[in-house]
C-alpha cells in the first residue's frame, strides 16, 4: 500500500482510475478482437445494450445495486486494513437471512417485512464475517485465507440447506416457495408511478434506493464519526492507533461487522426485489465484483457508485451483446471485470510513476514561464 | 472381503483427487515460500487446463497439450510476478484478477474458436489423453487380494503425471532444504533485506519462485483437463486451486506434511463421493456438503491455533523496496 509516487488529489482520484480503465477497456477491445469482432461495434453494442433504453437502464442499475452493497463491504475492511475477499459467502448467509423472514413473516403488512428483512440480512452477512474478524482480531489468522475458506463453507451449508430443508416440497430444482407477495420489495416503476411518473417495468426495486442510502450512511461513519476515523487510522497505521488510545483488534471485528452486514443486504435486492425465492447461489459472483468496485471506486461511496453503474452496464450490455454477436458472450465481461481488478488493483503503480513524471513536468514548465 | 475392495478403491480414488490437488500445493510451495503469496493458483490452473485442451484437440498430440499448458500458467505467473514483484501491487488483488479473468477467457476463448459453447472439442485416445498405465503383471495380480490388488489399484493404474506428482514431493524437500537455491528461496521469505545485503537479487529469486509455480500450475491444469477428464469444460477447476491453498497451510508450508493435507482432503473428497445417499451405523446419512466442507473448516481451525500452529513465511505478500 506504499505508493512510490505522489499523484495531487484529482489525478489519485480521477485521472489514474480513468487511465487504468481504459488500458484494461483496450486490451478486452484487442481479445474481442482475436476472437474476430469489432472492438468498437461490441462496445456501442454493449453501451446501448446497458442505457439505450429504460428498460435497459432499470436491468443496469438494477445489478448496479447488488455491487454497491458488496463494493462498500470491501471498501469498509480496506479502510480499516482488512482485505475482506468474504463478501460472496457473506452475502449468501445474509440473503438467507432475509429470505426466512420473507419466507415465514410474508403475511405480514409489507412495512414490518421490510425493516426486519434489512435487519436479518445485516445479522447474518455480519455473523458470517464476525468469525474471520474475530479469528484474525485475536488469534492472528489471515483474514484473506479464512474469508475464502469461508465462502466454500456457506457454499457448502446453504447446498445441503436448500437441498434437504427448504426445497419446495415436489419440485426438482433447489429452491425455496416463493415469498408472499408482501414480501416482495415494490419495483421502482410502481414507486414512481404513484407520483406520476411512467417507468418501464424491471426488476429495479426499492433495494436500489436502499444502497443509496447506505452508501450515504458509510460515507457519514468512515468520514464523519470518531469511530470511522479510528477505522482509518487503525487501518493506515496500526502502532500509531494504539498511541492515540485506538484498540486495532476492536477496530478489526467491528469493520468486519459492517461489512458483513453490508454485504448480507444483497439479498433485500437480489432476492426480495427480484428472484422472490430463495435459489442456489443467488450471489453469483457479486461478491468478487464487489472486489473490482471498491478497488476502482478508490474507496469512497461516490466511486463506488460510479464504479458499481459501470459493472452493472458491464453485465446488462453484456447479456445484450451475446444475442447480436453470439462469439462474444457473458464470459468476455468476467475477462473485463479481472481486467480492471487487475489493471485498477494490481498493476496500479504501472501507471502511477510516468502519470506522476508527466506532471510533474507539465507544472515544471508552468512554472518556468 | 467387501470392505476392503472397497477401501482399496477408495485409496485408489484418493490418489486420482489427490494429484492435482498436490501439483498446485507444491506451486504454492515455492511461491510463498519466496514471499509471495499464491492466490492466483485456480487462474494458472485453469487457464493451463483449456490451453492443454485447446493444444491437444488440434494437434493430437497430449505432449503438445502439456507445453501449451505449462507455456500458459508460465506467462500467467510473469504476469503475477510483474504485478507483485516488480511494481509492488497487492499480491492478493493480482491472484483474485487472475482468476476473475481466466474463468471468463477460457470459456471465452473456447467459444469463439470450437463454437462448442465453451468447451473444448471431446479428446480421445492415448495420443491426445494422458491415460492410466498398467504395470506388468496388474491385471493378473488382481486376482490375488492381498497384495495383489493393492498392486493393481494403488501402485498400477495411473497415468504419467501421477507418477510425477509423487516424486515431485522428494524433489522439492530436496531443492528446498539440500541446495543453495533452496536455502536462497527460503531466505529471501523471511528476510529479504539480508538475501540483498548479502548480494542476491530478492526479484530475480521470486521470479524464479513464481515461475516454478507455474510451471507446477501448468501440469496440474494439464492434468485436470487430458487425464482426469477428456476436455476443458467452464469452471473445472471448481476452487481446486484454493483448496490447495488449503492444504499448503495445512500442511505448514513444508512439503511432506502438504503431502499429508492433500491426501487428507482427496480422501474427504472421495470418501464424499462414495457416501452419497449411504447411511452409515450410528450416525446415519452424513450430508456430502458436510464432508466436502471439511478442508476448509480444518484449515480455518488450524488457522486459529486450536488445531497446532501454522507460521507463514514472515515475508509474505510484502513487496520488498530496495531503497528502504
Amino acid at each position: 500500500m506504499s505508493a512510490p509516487a505522489k499523484l495531487p488529489r484529482w489525478a489519485e482520484l480521477g485521472l489514474l482510475p480513468a487511465v487504468n480503465l481504459v488500458a484494461a477497456l483496450l486490451l478486452s477491445g484487442v481479445i474481442i478482437r482475436l476472437i474476430g469482432e469489432s472492438p468498437w461495434a461490441a462496445l456501442k453494442l454493449l453501451a446501448d445494450g446497458a442505457f439505450g433504453s429504460q428498460e435497459a437502464v432499470g436491468y443496469t442499475l438494477y445489478y448496479a445495486t447488488n455491487f454497491i452493497f458488496t463494493g462498500l463491504a470491501v471498501a469498509v475492511a480496506y479502510h480499516a486494513g482488512l482485505f475482506n475477499i468474504g463478501a460472496e459467502g457473506q452475502a449468501y448467509i445474509g440473503g438467507l437471512g432475509t429470505g426466512l423472514v420473507c419466507l415465514w413473516l410474508g403475511a405480514w403488512p409489507f412495512w414490518v417485512v421490510l425493516p426486519l428483512a434489512i435487519l436479518a440480512g445485516a445479522v447474518g452477512g455480519a455473523a458470517w464475517a464476525f468469525i474471520p474478524g474475530w479469528l484474525q482480531a485475536r488469534r492472528g489468522s489471515h483474514i484473506v485465507i479464512t474469508t475464502i475458506m469461508f465462502n466454500f463453507i456457506a457454499s457448502a451449508v446453504m447446498t445441503w440447506l436448500l437441498v434437504n430443508i427448504l426445497i419446495k416440497p415436489g419440485q426438482q430444482s433447489p429452491e425455496s416457495r416463493e415469498f408472499a407477495a408482501n414480501a416482495f420489495m415494490p419495483g421502482l416503476h410502481t414507486l414512481l408511478g404513484k407520483v406520476g411518473l411512467a417507468f418501464t417495468a424491471t426488476p429495479l426495486n426499492l433495494a436500489f434506493l436502499l444502497a443509496l442510502a447506505a452508501s450515504f450512511l458509510v460515507w457519514l461513519l468512515v468520514w464523519r464519526t470518531r469511530w470511522g476515523y479510528a477505522l482509518r487510522v487503525a487501518g493506515q497505521n496500526p502502532a500509531a492507533a494504539v498511541y492515540a488510545g485506538i484498540l486495532p483488534p476492536r477496530v478489526t471485528i467491528a469493520a468486519m461487522l459492517l461489512s458483513g452486514a453490508l454485504a448480507g443486504s444483497l439479498g433485500l435486492n437480489e432476492l426480495m426485489g427480484a428472484q422472490h425465492r430463495i435459489l442456489l447461489d443467488f450471489p453469483g459472483g457479486a461478491g468478487f465484483v464487489g472486489i473490482a468496485v471498491a478497488l476502482m471506486g478508490r474507496n469512497h461511496p461516490v466511486g463506488i457508485f460510479l464504479a458499481a453503474v459501470l459493472f452493472g452496464a458491464l453485465m446488462q450490455g453484456g447479456s445484450q451483446l451475446s444475442f447480436d454477436m453470439p462469439r462474444v458472450n457473458r464470459d468476455m465481461v468476467v475477462v473485463i471485470q479481472g481486467l480492471v481488478i487487475l489493471f485498477c488493483g494490481a498493476l496500479e503503480n504501472v501507471a502511477r510513476v510516468p502519470l506522476a513524471a508527466l506532471l510533474a513536468r507539465l507544472r515544471g514548465e508552468k512554472e518556468a514561464e | 472381503m467387501e470392505t476392503y475392495t472397497l477401501i482399496v478403491l477408495l485409496l485408489a480414488a484418493t490418489i486420482r483427487v489427490a494429484t492435482p490437488l498436490l501439483l498446485a500445493a507444491l506451486a504454492g510451495l515455492f511461491s510463498e515460500r519466496s514471499g509471495v503469496i499464491a492466490l492466483g493458483l485456480e487462474g494458472m490452473m485453469l487457464g493451463a487446463a483449456f490451453a492443454a485442451a485447446a493444444a491437444s484437440a488440434v494437434t493430437g498430440s497430449v505432449w503438445l497439450g502439456l507445453g501449451a499448458g505449462i507455456a500458459t500458467a508460465v506467462a500467467l505467473a510473469l504476469l503475477l510476478a510483474f504485478a507483485g514483484v516488480t511494481h509492488r501491487g497487492n499480491q492478493v488483488v493480482a491472484g483474485m484478477a487472475v482468476n476473475i479473468m481466466v474463468a471468463g477467457l477460457g470459456p471465452a476463448l473456447a467459444l469463439a474458436w470450437f463454437n462448442l459453447g465453451g468447451q473444448t472439442p471431446q479428446l480421445e485416445g492415448a495420443g491426445q489423453r494422458f491415460l492410466a498405465l498398467t504395470w506388468p503383471w496388474a491385471d493378473a495380480a488382481r486376482a490375488a487380494p492381498f497384495p495383489g490388488l493393492l498392486y493393481a489399484e494403488l501402485l498400477s493404474g495411473h497415468n504419467l503425471v501421477v507418477y510425477f506428482a509423487a516424486a515431485l514431493v522428494p524433489f522439492s524437500a530436496w531443492v528446498l532444504y539440500r541446495t543453495r537455491f533452496g536455502l536462497r528461496l527460503r531466505a529471501v521469505g523471511e528476510n529479504p533485506s539480508a538475501v540483498d545485503t548479502a548480494g542476491i537479487s530478492v526479484t530475480r529469486l521470486r521470479y524464479q519462485a513464481v515461475m516454478i509455480s507455474g510451471v507446477l500450475c501448468g501440469v496440474a491444469g494439464t492434468y485436470l483437463s487430458t487425464a482426469a477428464s477428456a476436455g476443458f469444460v467452464r469452471d473445472m477447476t471448481a476452487g481446486k486451486g484454493y483448496l490447495a491453498l488449503a492444504a499448503l497451510i495445512f500442511g505448514k508450508w513444508r512439503p511432506y506434511p502438504t503431502l499429508g493435507a492433500c491426501l487428507l482432503f482427496a480422501f474427504t473428497d472421495a470418501l464424499a463421493t462414495r457416501l452419497q445417499g449411504v447411511a452409515l451405523p450410528l450416525v446415519g446419512v452424513i450430508p456430502v456438503q458436510f464432508i466436502l466442507a471439511l478442508p476448509y473448516v480444518l484449515t480455518v481451525l488450524l488457522l486459529a491455533g486450536f488445531v497446532g500452529t501454522a507460521v507463514a513465511p514472515k515475508a509474505i505478500g510484502a513487496p520488498y523496496a530496495k531503497e528502504k
